[in-house]
């Protein structure tokens, strides 16, 4: 399989004030396409900020992210949103759904920015609340959903739009032991039924093995094979 | 679904906050259309003026009487097409308040000079025959319930002592702007009363109302009637009938800029209170925003959100707001006497200028919330606490 990541001596600092605080250095990775890696390390390691940049929700310092051949470190802001929109789906810990849309409508957001039609955004929307068991749930706001409901519900606007990547950020962070199942059994059914490459940063080893590749960062370095 | 509905709910997600910044948007606006109708209908009085109308009054004030027989001179004056006269009388009818010009007019000329005082030629002719008689403006006739035939008595300070007079005639306004709120009966009747009460009073005139052919010459004609009694004791100032109105209107002129001025901090201070509501609702939904930027919605989206949100309360606001004047306004015109305002009506550009303020106001308060939120990076946003 060939990359579908690389990522290459990759540097990250931010600024607090006047001091520079590096949390990525010169790091180096390939990630190859169909892949469901989990990032794992302690907290300031560097896992969430190593996400962000593959993401493309932000940008390195210096080095070179190159995902699906395009460098998205070179991006400008609008065409890194449109390059976000077409090839990546996000998972939060906290699922980020917008209270006052119900699931459907939260799982169609991403569409509202493709040119399907009303009836085609209907068919994607049902099909992924169906994958993920809540076909029964449209009408609900977040609100009336448990927290696993609510991560699946986000799992789907994340794959609403079939993108190449999927990157999930401490997915069952906030979730009880078989929420947290449930969901990492989900990602799992992506990775292998639909061949959605994942990345997955987690604390929890639980987690990390359902992951074909386990990956850790400590100090902005990725340590072990 | 559509972006307009999630504009709608996010809008209504604090239900009590857009609530009371749409009732204070509303009072605002209703504030506004007040003032400004005060401004408009001050100014409307200038604008109601005739172009072919000239006002000769005495040159060191108006408060000044002119000599009776200054008429006959202005007549001769060439381009000058009709004479006439009033004088202001004053006096009080029932009671202090009900205020509303009461003038002694020449009964032979008044209605040639004053064409958009609609009256019918029957009650006209019974008005000149019966010389305690008197014409009345139709809002007066209305407030005061009086109709033709019945008695008015008014009880005199200038000129002192009950004077009682029948009416005989109801004019109605040509415009909407003509003051329908007069008053007006024999010069002739007060003058031979004068007379026989205090002679030293008899023969004056207020003010002579002079109808012109053609109103491009009021200049000439103006200076031509005020050179015949120029080193006379007392000499005469004309103008035409809209610099004389101008002259009123800039009298009141601090209190009305005042209005002016106030009228629009009312807007700056409800735009500041929306303003507020907005960079709240923002800064509430920093990481909302945060998860739009990442799903790939651009900067034109979220200004979309932000603004539309921001746009729609003020056009309840305002919406609201206008459409309350109208009925607040008609209070306010039967609640003031009549004649304080000879005409009281919001006027088509009240409306636009409210509108376009509420407009102006939801652009406004929308765009350090916009800023704010463009400028915020999305791992920052993701990271708010709010």
């Amino acid at each position: 399989m060939s990359d579908l990541i690389q990522i290459q001596n990759v540097s990250k600092s931010y600024w607090r004030d006047s001091f520079e605080i590096p949390v990525l250095n010169n790091l180096s990775l390939d990630v190859k396409q169909g892949e469901f890696m989990a990032l794992m390390g302690p907290s300031g390691s560097g896992k969430t900020t190593l996400l962000n940049l593959i993401a493309g929700i932000d940008k390195p310092t210096s080095g070179k992210v190159v995902v699906a051949e395009t460098e998205i470190s070179n991006l400008g802001e609008s065409a890194l949103a449109k390059w976000r929109a077409n090839n990546v789906g996000f998972v939060f810990q906290f699922y980020n759904l917008i209270p006052v849309l119900t699931a459907f409508e939260n799982v169609e957001l991403p569409l509202l920015l493709t040119k399907l039609s009303k009836v085609e955004r209907k068919k994607h929307v049902e099909t992924v609340l169906n994958i993920v068991g809540l076909g029964n749930y449209v009408q609900h706001y977040p609100k009336q959903l448990s927290g696993g409901q609510e991560q699946r519900v986000a799992i789907a606007r994340a794959v609403v739009t079939d993108p190449i990547l999927l990157v999930a950020d401490e997915p069952t962070g906030d979730l009880d032991k078989n929420s947290a199942a449930e969901i990492l059994t989900l990602l799992e059914r992506l990775n292998k039924e639909f061949n959605k490459t994942i990345l997955m940063v987690t604390h929890d080893p639980h987690a990390a093995e359902r992951a074909k590749i386990v990956r850790h960062l400590e100090k902005g370095d990725l340590v072990g094979a | 679904m559509k972006v307009l509905k999630l504009i709608f709910k996010n809008a209504l997600r604090h239900k009590l906050r857009t609530g009371l910044t749409i009732l204070g948007i509303t009072i605002a606006v209703i504030a506004f259309g007040l003032l400004r109708t005060v401004v408009t209908v001050w100014d409307s009085s200038v604008d109601a003026a005739a172009a072919n109308r000239l006002i000769t009054r005495q040159s060191v004030s108006f408060i000044f009487t002119l000599p009776y027989s200054y008429k006959e001179k202005i007549k001769s004056v060439p381009g000058v097409q009709t004479v006439s006269f009033a004088n202001w009388f004053g006096g009080v009818y029932k009671d202090k308040n009900n205020f509303f010009a009461r003038l002694a007019v020449d009964a032979e000329t008044i209605f040639d000079v004053m064409s958009e005082f609609l009256i019918t030629p029957e009650e006209l002719s019974n008005f000149k025959k019966e010389r305690n008689s008197c014409v009345i403006g139709a809002d007066i006739a209305k407030q005061y319930n009086i109709k033709i035939g019945d008695q008015m008595t008014l009880e005199g300070d200038i000129f002192p002592g009950n004077w009682d007079f029948v009416v005989r005639g109801i004019y109605r306004p040509k415009n909407k702007n003509t003051d329908a709120t007069q008053m007006l009966f024999h010069w002739q009747y007060v003058d031979e009363r004068m007379k026989i009460e205090s002679p030293v009073r008899t023969g004056e005139v207020g003010w002579y109302i002079v109808l012109i052919k053609d109103p491009n010459k009021s200049a000439s004609i103006s200076n031509q009637i005020d050179a015949l009694f120029k080193n006379s004791s007392a000499e005469t100032k004309t103008e035409t009938e809209k610099a004389f109105t101008q002259g009123f209107v800039a009298a009141s002129g601090a209190i009305i800029s005042a209005m002016n001025f106030i009228s629009f901090v009312i807007i700056g201070i409800i735009m500041l209170v929306l303003a507020n509501t907005m960079i709240m609702a923002a800064r509430e939904r920093t990481r909302e925003y945060a998860v739009f930027k990442t799903l790939g919605f651009s900067a034109y989206h979220l200004i979309g959100l932000i603004l539309g949100e921001s746009l729609i309360i003020s056009f309840l606001g305002g919406g609201i707001g206008i459409t309350l004047t109208y009925p607040i306004v008609a209070g306010f015109e039967q609640a003031i006497p009549k004649g304080f305002f000879p005409f009281f009506f919001i006027e088509p550009k009240t409306t636009i200028m409210a509108m376009s303020a509420a407009i102006l106001i939801g652009i406004l308060a929308a765009l350090f919330p916009i800023q704010r939120t463009l400028k915020t990076k999305i791992v920052e946003g993701f990271r708010f606490v709010g």
